[in-house]
């Protein structure tokens, strides 16, 4: 009996050890377990089998989408509810972001303006996500999410003066181009060094949830490159453990400048690293606009009950890097083509407003003229604008200015007032 | 019996040589000068340096619903115990512990100072800040500028434990302060004891700038002072003439202010010369005025700090009075200053700029 019993404890364990061997299974089996452990450091049940997990120990994190491409709403039930007027106004936005990313990239070629940055194919991820926030929601952002801006009430002029540098900047012509901020919108003022604004988003997400009766929280905008950055690290492990009112949403949009999003990491995506450090997380197709906003919207609830998400929204980065970058030496044209065309954001929010009959070729027309008077119009002004008085240089760098730096200013003065023909001095304000 | 007791004699002055030594090896470089002058009338408690600061901060704590404190350890009290029972009395949500990462603790406490929160963040050693050295140079001292005034992270402090401290070797000793001084926008500010630490800490947690307030760490416990109870703050950018003299101006900050004030004495002592000694205490910016008008006086001055010598923040001082007291120099300005090699564990005592060294080369200055 005892040896039957033996013999068949042999039988089922080679049975066992067989499954093993022919199982695409790659996560340990928990079964015979001595329960779970004690260690502080993680509630985990023990195994008896070795086995390494890697990328492919779990499944890829699926991509949500609520349109096709040709912009019909898959499953009715998560057709997210905006308003007309909302939709029309989302792509007014987008289309006005088309048209000022046109012609301030072509001013750049021009030598109008020093540097620009496009949007070009992730304008779905900057409307559907802005139109989902309250306007009270802070908003850090990385470069490329101007649509943003325009979507919470940024004017194109304010956006031009910043291009331009010039008097009616509110940056006051101290950083180049594209580094737009409004403290009247919330928007906290970009910087160019990656990913420093993650672990700052998660610090003002924890001032918001000290406040009384919160009902904000905040928004961090990076790229799936940035993600790279320890900063990034620090933010979402930040974020997680002193749970804070934060919605972390990745752009990920395949490169980082020439990188390719296969040489910036081995797993899968950023979303997958969402889990590992307790967040929240979803991966959404940045494509469809009505999947960004029915994702940021269930985020933000999420969110202001201080339970932080990261989104990872899917895209590909249709224009150039910026304008110092001609990305056809690293990928095919083709490629951009197909993301360009077929898998437009802009193109599959038409097609559904289409659908509702919100839009026609007529608006269309309309809508792309305006949108391009009204930048042609504010870049005229633009330019006409005088430069900020130079003393603007030496302003701000402290609350109030210390004793070394008006000194340096008077030195300045001094100088100017003996030396003035060999600066450009005209072009600025005076006085 | 007598070899016997002598033998035991020699064992005893053995061991009371070795005992000595250990002492020696371990002990400080320097006496500690306590503050005499009150800043504020009124009562006083004895406290010393670590107790000034968990003061500073308890009412900082107390009378701004917003201020908030964190870093590593910080829930329990901190390693240097600065901390000591804040989270009780406030609680969690406002003295708090973080993850290990100093970038993440920079980062957040820029955030928070964004946000409108009065953020006090703690870097455990100085020697660890570097990994935060791009949270703070590149946007804690630049967002007000590039933002045009619309966003600042003014309320922002960062403590953490600075200098030698007598066996800390290459991570547990650096003086970092040059570092930061070489970025507008940030304020740099080092204590010599409790009182100044106090009143200078409060400055800074108040200051509308992100300061960076190294605190020397060898003074924590070693220093006491009767410290007044109440609310109070020392200006920042403000220089303390701290003994008046007219041979030579001595200027030092943090620990070396006090080699500096005991070289003072052995001067008086040994050269017959009584010189002037300048705690500078706010490094950037720093008070010009104050220090230069004492080498005006004097027409010799001598700078030291434990931080290496070359491009030490000496070096600054240096080339300042050099230019705006050069009629009135009598001697090549003298920096006494840590060597420029990474800081040593068991030649410490070699490597600091101790009263020997001061006064070797206050002795060169005087007689030039």
């Amino acid at each position: 009996m005892a040896l039957r019993v033996g013999f068949t404890f042999v039988k089922l364990n080679s049975l066992r050890q067989a499954t093993r061997l022919l199982s695409t299974h790659t996560r340990p089996d928990v079964c015979q377990n001595g329960g779970t452990s004690d260690f502080p450091g993680a509630k985990a049940p023990y195994v008896n089998e070795i086995k390494f997990l890697n990328e492919n120990s779990y499944d890829p994190i699926p991509i949500y989408r609520v349109m096709d491409s040709n912009g019909r709403v898959i499953d009715s039930r998560e057709e997210p509810n905006i308003d007309k007027e909302t939709l029309i106004n989302m792509y007014r936005n987008m289309i006005q972001l088309n048209q000022m990313d046109k012609i301030l990239y072509e001013s750049q070629r021009q030598g109008r303006i020093s540097f620009y940055m496009t949007n070009y194919g992730e304008e779905g991820i900057h409307m559907g996500s802005a139109a989902a926030l309250s306007p009270r929601d802070m908003v850090f952002a990385q470069y490329r999410e101007v649509g943003v801006l325009l979507q919470r009430g940024m004017t194109v002029t304010e956006l031009v003066n910043q291009c331009y540098g010039n008097c009616e900047d509110l940056g006051k012509g101290r950083q180049m181009p594209v580094h737009y901020g409004s403290k009247q919108h919330n928007i906290v003022t970009l910087s160019s060094p990656l990913a420093t604004q993650m672990p700052q988003a998660v610090g003002a997400a924890y001032a918001l949830k000290r406040t009384p009766n919160n009902d904000r929280c905040v928004i961090c905008y990076f790229g799936e490159g940035a993600a790279s950055e320890g900063d990034a690290h620090a933010a979402f492990n930040f974020a997680a453990t002193l749970d804070c009112p934060i919605i972390l949403l990745c752009r990920n949009n395949g490169y980082a400048i020439s990188t390719p999003s296969s040489e910036q990491y081995k797993g899968d995506g950023i979303a997958a690293r969402g889990p590992a450090f307790g967040l929240h997380t979803i991966r959404v197709d940045g494509t469809d606009t009505l999947a960004v906003y029915r994702a940021v919207a269930s985020a933000r609830e999420l969110a202001v009950s201080n339970k932080p998400v990261l989104v990872e929204a899917m895209s590909y980065r249709v224009g150039h890097h910026s304008t110092s970058d001609d990305s056809s030496a690293y990928r095919p044209v083709e490629e951009i083509q197909k993301w360009a065309k077929d898998e437009s954001p802009v193109q599959k929010l038409r097609l559904y407003l289409e659908g509702k009959g919100y839009w026609d070729a007529e608006a269309e027309t309309q809508c792309v003229k305006e949108a391009r008077e009204t930048v042609v119009r504010a870049m005229q002004h633009a330019e006409k604008k005088k430069l900020p008085h130079w003393k603007e240089m030496l302003e701000d760098v402290y609350y109030d200015m210390p004793p070394r730096l008006q000194k340096q200013m008077k030195e300045m003065e001094e100088h100017l007032e003996k030396y003035q023909e060999h600066y450009p001095l005209n072009k600025y304000l005076n006085e | 019996m007598a070899s016997l007791l002598t033998q035991k004699s020699l064992v005893v002055g053995k061991l009371t040589k070795y005992v000595n030594d250990c002492a020696k090896r371990l002990s400080s470089h320097f006496i500690y000068y306590p503050d005499n002058e009150k800043p504020v009338s009124g009562e006083t408690t004895k406290m010393n340096m670590m107790q000034a600061i968990n003061n500073a901060m308890d009412i900082t704590l107390r009378d701004d619903p917003t201020a908030v404190l964190f870093g590593e350890d910080v829930g329990f009290g901190g390693v240097f115990r600065c901390a000591l029972g804040l989270q009780d009395k406030y609680g969690k949500d406002r003295v708090f512990n973080t993850p290990l990462c100093e970038q993440g603790i920079a980062g957040f406490g820029i955030g928070l100072a964004t946000a409108g929160a009065t953020a006090i963040a703690e870097i455990q050693f100085a020697d660890y800040i570097f990994p935060a050295f791009d949270q703070l140079v590149s946007e804690a001292g630049k967002a007000r500028y590039r933002s045009g005034a619309q966003w600042a992270c003014g309320a922002l402090t960062v403590r953490a434990p600075s200098g030698a401290v007598g066996h800390g070797g290459l991570y547990h000793s650096q003086s970092p302060e040059a570092y930061f001084a070489h970025t507008p926008g940030l304020r740099v500010v080092m204590p010599r004891g409790p009182i100044a630490a106090k009143g200078l800490l409060l400055a800074c947690i108040r200051e509308q700038d992100p300061c960076i307030f190294l605190e020397p760490k060898i003074l924590y416990r070693s220093a006491a002072e009767e410290v007044p109870v109440e609310d109070y703050t020392l200006p920042l950018g403000k220089a303390q003439i701290l003994r008046e003299g007219s041979a030579a101006t001595l200027v030092g900050w943090g620990t070396q202010v006090h080699v500096l004030l005991q070289t003072a004495q052995l001067a008086r002592e040994r050269l017959g010369a009584d010189v002037e000694v300048i705690d500078l205490q706010s490094l950037l910016p720093w008070d010009e005025d104050t220090v230069c008008n004492s080498v005006k006086k004097t027409g010799r001055c001598l700078i030291a700090h434990e931080a290496p010598l070359t491009c030490g923040f000496g070096a600054e001082v240096a080339a300042t009075v050099q230019e705006e007291c050069f009629l009135h120099l009598e001697a090549p300005v003298q920096r006494a200053a840590g060597w420029d090699a990474p800081f040593p564990h068991v030649y410490e005592p070699f490597y600091l700029p101790g009263v020997w060294r001061c006064l070797h080369h206050l002795t060169r200055l005087l007689r030039y």
